[in-house]
């Protein structure tokens, strides 16, 4: 399964993407954010406020009860800036 | 049609292109995003001198076209057009361009208004100000929630 990290949420966990295997348990995009958290100080900090990270799975927005699987891009993000 | 680009764009020359050989247009409404030099979160603090506009290759894309798509649906539009910048960007210089082209005014302002206003909430774009005390990303802000939020059903 493939992470990527954007904006502010990148610069804290400290790289932009990588490739995870998180256990069977681990069957939803809330269930992969604790998950996550658990890795690391970096990931801890990045994923502490919840409310402010967006997520994605193939590049659509979801919410922290969306299932996942093997093989999916799943991106973590703060609330978007553009326009 | 949606165009992510690093390059700046003529505002003219895609106005002119929008409308071109399309004598059923009576009406384009466009809004351009400009870098300010008061990066809201700085106003008290000093000017910003660059911006880095950082995206999400491919879910950009996506968002764009799902959004022309809901404009095409709700307004009678003849042509619709979004351009976004990334990269490093400059005060004064473009960020966006949202364009709309259809028979008459009411549905080409409204639409165009519309496109911007979702695109700010959706379109995974993050800005980097670079001010007077570093680099600091900057904060999504609730008016722009409020702003897209009047256009739901």
């Amino acid at each position: 399964m493939k992470i990527l990290y954007f904006a502010w949420i990148r610069a804290k966990v400290g790289i932009a993407q990588e490739d995870v295997a998180p256990p069977a348990e681990v069957t939803t995009v809330g269930g992969l954010l604790d998950w996550l958290a658990a890795r690391g100080p970096n990931y801890a900090e990045a994923l502490k406020t919840r409310a402010v990270v967006k997520t994605a799975v193939n590049q659509e927005y979801v919410d922290a009860d969306h299932p996942i699987k093997l093989g999916d891009e799943v991106a973590l993000f703060p609330p978007v800036t553009g326009g | 049609m949606i165009r992510v680009q690093q390059e700046d764009f003529d505002i003219g020359a895609e106005l002119d292109r929008l409308s071109q050989g399309n004598h059923a247009i009576g009406g384009v409404a466009s809004f351009t995003g400009l870098v300010r030099d008061m990066a809201p979160a700085s106003e008290t603090s000093g000017k910003i001198g660059a911006m880095t506009l950082e995206h999400y290759p491919g879910m950009t894309e996506k968002q764009l076209a799902a959004i022309e798509a809901e404009a095409r649906q709700r307004w009678p539009l003849q042509d619709c057009l979004i351009i976004h910048r990334y990269g490093r960007l400059l005060p004064g210089d473009r960020i966006v361009l949202v364009a709309t082209a259809s028979a008459h005014r009411q549905a080409a302002l409204e639409s165009c208004a519309f496109l911007i206003d979702w695109l700010k909430t959706k379109a995974p774009f993050w800005k980097l100000e670079d001010g007077p005390e570093g680099s600091k990303w900057v904060d999504a802000k609730g008016s722009d929630d409020a702003a897209a939020a009047r256009w739901n059903k």
